[in-house]
């Protein structure tokens, strides 16, 4: 009778599980559109001058603007759209994501009616975009440490200390700070506040000569006796390290898919170069040793995907999605380096020139595993969250 | 005068795709194929969506003939600016014999029901590059046709059309109502942007049957066999103007 029970549960189980599973396989009707607006987009508009924005190092200002216009610039979760957008230009996807996860999030999420209106809308239409700065010279991982020190005066708020690695800062007109409120509390003494750009106070260090994703600047933000009236703390005193947490939870799904968009162009790259070099006398496709490679880039690529979707979804059904975030960015940004690293392989030679866009893949590829939480913070947070499930 | 226009939209097997021919030879693989909006269904919203922009037209309806799927390429010229879709139900094995005629007899119906002042469609299909059906429900109405458009201006209660042809352009004048085929140049259709796909979202689409317009679907026509163009050869090289001359005289060309 039991085993009749537990039988009859676990068809339940399964049934449910099919179904709720083939509801991630596709997408909805109206993501099915957008990813299409944005892939026509990424192939018309983005594919070709990704190579001369990354050579120029310059801010794609034009484009910026078209996406703003699209509705892009200001979407909940970019989940599959930050995808497409970065398989026609990393620099301009993570402008993107950077825009609508990091900046535009954390206010929707915490902040009060006025600070919607003056922080938000002026930033939905690609006019204006935002950053967010939470890492410092002195920690990275480590975002419970932050010097960067606020204090009281009077009406006034007076921050000071300096903000490194901020994606965006060169062309952001505003940005959100974390600063240590109460040194004492340790990461429940953290805030969180709105800064406009530019700033008495605040200036920029050096745009970085980065690896990859060179369209978008990066620079530290340097805060000296900045001042910023009480009004632009976002979030209750001392919620600082939460929003940052819970913000980069939502970050992560969109630079998965950022890494996913990235691997897609390293496959479409080396399948189609498979298709057409031939050696030993045919296409190098018929290669088992290329095939091996293909066919290993495509299951990174597809189950880095599904971990994609899995989050977005339960992220849109408010069910808990850090862990599955956490392993959606973590797979992601590991297939965007694979895949990458395989296509300048298959493409030997041609790979490793400015002639074919393999090698910018490998170099947009390397920063997915660092920033928005290292691969090695993502399997903390990971494995937390397993031991969590395991507890008593 | 009802300002309304009606669009025709058909879906077809993404441009980008590699067609394969099925192994009986009775049509093309389409089973797990993209499909997307014809191009020039694509340019045929977009110039009525233009119209209505200018207030030149009040209401834009994107009527597509075909199974479930048909849903999502109404979708896309809701989300690209149409008013309301109409979805006129084809399945299975009429749907594979779904041609021109009958099309054109189910949009004849529909633009007398709904009143209609234009239809536009694309210039042809590029499954099947007809380009019948515009000139096929013109005839049925009775109605002028300006086909090949490549530039279309309201003139009073005159329509004038640029047409693009083997010799050049044309440009005529026609009645309202009419019907009008566009070609390439017409117009650069819109992206669907985001805000746009969610209103598309709360309009509607009505859905029908043929046999609820009174149109008979039965096709004159009978696909016999369908197979991949031949492959393409070597080509040779000749010594002289003669040899060549001579080469291609055996091999019937001249």
């Amino acid at each position: 009778m039991a085993a009749l029970f537990k039988a009859r549960k676990a068809l339940a189980l399964c049934v449910n599980g099919i179904r709720r599973l083939s509801q991630l396989a596709e997408l909805p009707e109206t993501h099915q559109i957008l990813r299409q607006t944005c892939r026509d987009y990424a192939d018309r508009e983005l594919s070709p001058i990704a190579g001369r924005l990354d050579k120029e190092h310059s801010y794609p200002g034009k484009q910026i603007l078209d996406l703003g216009a699209m509705g892009v610039m200001a979407i909940e979760v970019p989940e599959d759209l930050g995808g497409e957008i970065s398989r026609g230009c990393a620099s301009t996807g993570v402008v993107v994501s950077v825009n609508n996860s990091l900046y535009i999030g954390p206010i929707l999420k915490f902040g009060t009616e006025e600070q919607k209106n003056e922080w938000i809308t002026p930033f939905s239409t690609g006019e204006k975009v935002g950053c967010f700065a939470l890492s410092e010279p002195g920690n990275g991982s480590d975002a419970g440490a932050a010097s960067t020190l606020a204090h009281q005066e009077g009406d006034e708020w007076v921050l000071n200390g300096t903000k490194a690695w901020i994606t965006n800062s060169w062309d952001a007109s505003a940005t959100v700070v974390f600063a240590t409120t109460d040194k004492k509390l340790k990461h429940k003494g953290i805030s969180a506040f709105l800064i406009p750009m530019p700033h008495p106070g605040l200036s920029l260090g050096k745009k970085e000569d980065k690896l990859g994703i060179r369209a978008s600047s990066t620079a530290n933000i340097i805060l000296e006796d900045c001042r910023i009236p009480l009004s632009n703390m976002l979030g209750p005193r001392g919620a600082g390290f939460k929003i940052a947490m819970q913000t980069l939870d939502s970050g992560r799904i969109g630079i998965a898919s950022q890494a996913l968009g990235i691997a897609q162009a390293s496959l479409d790259c080396a399948a189609d170069y498979a298709h057409k070099r031939c050696a030993f006398g045919s296409p190098i496709g018929k290669l088992q040793g290329i095939q091996f490679k293909l066919a290993d880039m495509a299951v990174a690529i597809e189950s880095a995907r599904l971990l994609t979707w899995k989050a977005a979804s339960l992220r849109d059904s408010q069910k808990p999605f850090t862990k599955e975030a956490a392993m959606a960015k973590l797979a992601a940004s590991e297939a965007a380096t694979f895949c990458s690293h395989q296509a300048i392989q298959i493409l030997g030679g041609m790979g490793y020139v400015t002639d074919m866009p393999a090698e910018r893949h490998y170099r947009d590829a390397r920063i997915t595993e660092i920033y928005e939480g290292t691969s090695e913070i993502q399997r903390l947070v990971i494995a937390g969250q397993v031991l969590k499930e395991y507890q008593q | 005068m009802t300002g309304r226009v009606l669009v025709g939209v058909k879906r077809v097997i993404d441009y980008a795709v590699k067609i394969r021919v099925k192994p009986d030879q009775s049509g093309v693989v389409t089973d797990g194929v993209k499909h997307s909006m014809n191009p020039f269904c694509e340019i045929a919203v977009e110039e009525a969506v233009k119209m209505k922009e200018k207030k030149l037209i009040k209401e834009v309806v994107a009527v597509s003939c075909g199974p479930q799927q048909a849903q999502e390429t109404i979708r896309t010229a809701l989300a690209m600016g149409a008013d309301r879709g109409i979805h006129v139900e084809v399945t299975g094995k009429d749907y594979e014999n779904l041609g021109p005629l009958q099309v054109a007899k189910i949009f004849a119906a529909l633009a007398k029901k709904e009143e209609a002042q234009l239809v536009i469609l694309g210039k042809q299909a590029i499954d099947d590059d007809c380009n019948q059906t515009g000139q096929m429900t013109a005839a049925l109405l009775d109605w002028p046709q300006g086909t090949f458009a490549s530039e279309v201006t309201m003139e009073g209660d005159k329509l004038k059309v640029v047409r693009e042809i083997d010799g050049g352009l044309e440009t005529i004048k026609i009645n309202i109502p009419a019907v009008l085929t566009a070609d390439l140049r017409l117009n650069t259709p819109r992206y669907a942007t985001l805000p746009n796909i969610m209103k598309a979202k709360k309009k509607k689409i009505a859905n029908m049957k043929p046999a609820d317009l009174s149109v008979d679907i039965v096709s004159r026509l009978e696909v016999l066999k369908v197979e991949e163009p031949p492959q393409r050869e070597a080509g040779m090289k000749v010594e002289t103007v003669e040899d060549l001359v001579a080469k291609l005289k055996e091999g019937g060309t001249i």
